[in-house]
């Protein structure tokens, strides 16, 4: 390894912000580049579940869409004028989402908690299909307004896609930077240390259900505050955000991207987003080629872009 | 509440149990398939998605129903037999996850394709002319067409039984879910059955769908709730067991039938409120084992 991969590999966090400062000119419009940045905060939450606690969940629909109407709902229909309250709200949604759900779906390990976390996601799509005066049901949640975002001696409106993309940017910024701290905390360790051998953890004496269950909140936090985001970028909220192909749509990101790898989840996102746009310009079938392209990667690339690149450690 | 008389209850039963019906044939492919390989087929949806397509065609190539019947569950389950062989048998011995994950990723080609292949608008199958109408059960009346289903699922479901407990391929399939490394060691290709197994279930598959086409009618999209909910299925009556896939299946079938009746709104999500109840209470489900590939 060279000197400068070993400097990326120590600092993630800098280069994460030294690449996306730029990155909005590297693609083909910017709204695209905002796009990037909130998905792949979303797969970032997976990755954590995922790729470095080795639980596969397909039920990521259910905490995006939590934050998402969390935050909706303050603005359209509480009329809140606070830009952080709105957000804390979208949180606070995803966190009792996940600390209920996951106290469910970690009731079993393996494959049965992939199918739990599908059907509790599936649950909760039905019912924001049927409370409508809430979220709008199939219409979709609309009249979200964007506050400007203040900030002590300062007020910016959020109007602009460039200045919404450097919110975005600052907002997922922390994310990753806590996203790093959880990893190199001895909770980030006992995380991987279950992926690799649980039974081995659990004879280490760490308490493996409490520790599943907190990685489980942090990933429903981090999925949350993703669905927020997005929440503003689009000012509303449709009920797509529950469904399952949502979640679905994470699972792919991350794999493409290369799970348990740190930027795995940002390269599968804009990867995965620029395929998305250039192909359904030419074919409507576009979930044909994404779907043949996933087969492939499972089969002959399960280390993902970014983990075939840097021919890391690959998480499972 | 709806005003409630017994004909109408004991019609919403009858419904339940066709539901149930579908859910068991679904329920015991997916159960078979992950008891013996311990794969998760997520294009088990698609599949069914596919028999009914399957069915619509060829009963507009042959006029026929009954070939409908007969050759789009083979067709299915041959397309399974190949999924097996170039996608999933690459899969053996890495992790558990991996055959779901592929699995999902495949369904998304199968959906796809058939939207290419029979357009976005659902398409309506006629039931035969022997089976419209409906048939005087004493208390109410109840279309022939789903009686039928009833009585060809039970014909099945008892063919798969003495298939699996008096036949000597079923005796190693039986066998192969135990422990895998000793029916190997007794000289038998795993594979083989494997491979097998695999096209049972897609055909099982394909044969709900059929079945359930003119009831509900075919379109892309018919796969993606039925899957979930036959994974609920398979996971209260407890992952590889056939007997919990058949009691659940038919349980879950009334209680969505009885809600649909008492309180539609609720019809969708109660089936997942009665499977968190169930694992609060039986985590391992109703018939299955405890700690059976987790």
């Amino acid at each position: 390894m060279t000197a400068v991969a070993a400097w990326v590999r120590r600092h993630p966090v800098i280069c994460f912000f030294v690449a996306f400062a730029i990155f909005p000119w590297l693609v083909p419009y910017k709204s695209l580049a905002t796009q990037v940045l909130i998905y792949g905060l979303f797969a970032l939450g997976f990755n954590l579940l995922y790729g470095y606690t080795g639980l596969l969940s397909f039920g990521s629909a259910a905490y995006w869409g939590l934050g998402a109407y969390g935050t909706g709902i303050a603005l359209a229909k509480l009329k809140v004028t606070s830009l952080w309250l709105a957000l804390g709200m979208g949180l606070g949604f995803a966190l009792v989402g996940g600390a209920v759900f996951g106290f469910f779906c970690l009731r079993r390990r393996g494959i049965y908690f992939a199918m739990l976390t599908l059907a509790f996601a599936q649950a909760l799509y039905f019912a924001g299909f049927h409370l409508a005066d809430w979220t709008g049901g199939d219409d979709g949640l609309r009249g979200i307004t964007v506050p400007a975002l203040t900030l002590p001696g300062l007020t910016i409106p959020l109007d602009r896609s460039v200045v919404f993309y450097y919110f975005a940017l600052a907002v997922v910024g922390l994310a990753v930077a806590a996203l790093k701290r959880i990893l190199d905390s001895p909770f980030g360790a006992v995380l991987q240390a279950i992926r690799e051998n649980t039974d081995r953890a659990t004879a280490c004496g760490y308490d493996i259900s409490r520790v599943k269950h907190l990685s489980f909140v942090f990933y429903a936090l981090f999925a949350g505050l993703a669905g927020a985001l997005d929440a503003l970028r689009l000012t509303v909220v449709p009920i797509e955000s529950l469904h399952w192909s949502t979640s679905g749509q994470v699972v792919i990101m991350t794999l493409l991207g290369g799970a348990g790898t740190f930027f795995g989840p940002f390269v599968g996102a804009a990867a995965y987003l620029v395929l998305e746009d250039s192909i359904s310009v030419v074919t409507e079938s576009w979930p044909l080629v994404i779907g043949a392209v996933f087969v492939v990667f499972v089969l002959f690339l399960p280390k993902g872009i970014w983990g075939t690149l840097i021919g890391g450690f690959h998480g499972r | 509440m709806p005003d409630v008389s017994l004909a109408a209850l004991a019609a919403q039963i009858f419904t339940g149990l066709v539901l149930g019906m579908i859910y068991v044939l679904l329920a015991i492919g997916l159960s078979l398939i992950f008891g013996l390989m311990t794969v998760v087929n997520f294009s088990h949806g698609a599949l069914y998605m596919l028999g009914a397509y399957v069915g619509f065609t060829l009963l507009r190539l042959t006029g026929s129903f009954s070939v409908a019947l007969v050759m789009a569950p083979l067709l299915v389950g041959a397309l399974g037999l190949l999924v097996e062989r170039f996608l999933i048998r690459p899969l053996y011995g890495r992790s558990p996850d991996d055959p779901l994950l592929l699995t999902f990723g495949l369904s998304l080609v199968i959906v796809e394709t058939a939207r290419l292949i029979w357009g976005k608008i659902g398409l309506t199958l006629d039931p035969p002319r022997a089976l419209a109408g409906a048939v005087n059960l004493g208390f109410t009346y109840f279309p022939t067409y789903r009686l039928f289903v009833i009585g060809i699922t039970a014909l099945v479901l008892v063919a798969l039984w003495l298939f699996l407990e008096k036949t000597n391929v079923g005796l190693v399939i039986r066998a192969g879910s135990r422990d895998p490394l000793m029916v190997r060691a007794l000289g038998f290709d795993v594979g083989r059955i494997w491979f097998l197994v695999f096209g049972i279930g897609a055909g099982l598959a394909g044969l709900a769908g059929i079945l359930a086409g003119p009831m509900r009618g075919a379109y892309a999209e018919m796969g993606v709730t039925i899957i979930i909910e036959s994974f609920v299925v398979v996971v209260v009556g407890g992952m590889g067991s056939l007997l919990g896939a058949v009691v659940s299946g038919l349980l879950i079938g009334q209680i969505v039938s009885l809600t649909t009746f008492f309180a539609p709104k609720l019809a969708e999500i109660v089936v997942f409120v009665f499977m968190a109840v169930v694992l609060l209470l039986r985590p391992s489900g109703l018939f299955g084992e405890a700690g059976l590939l987790e």
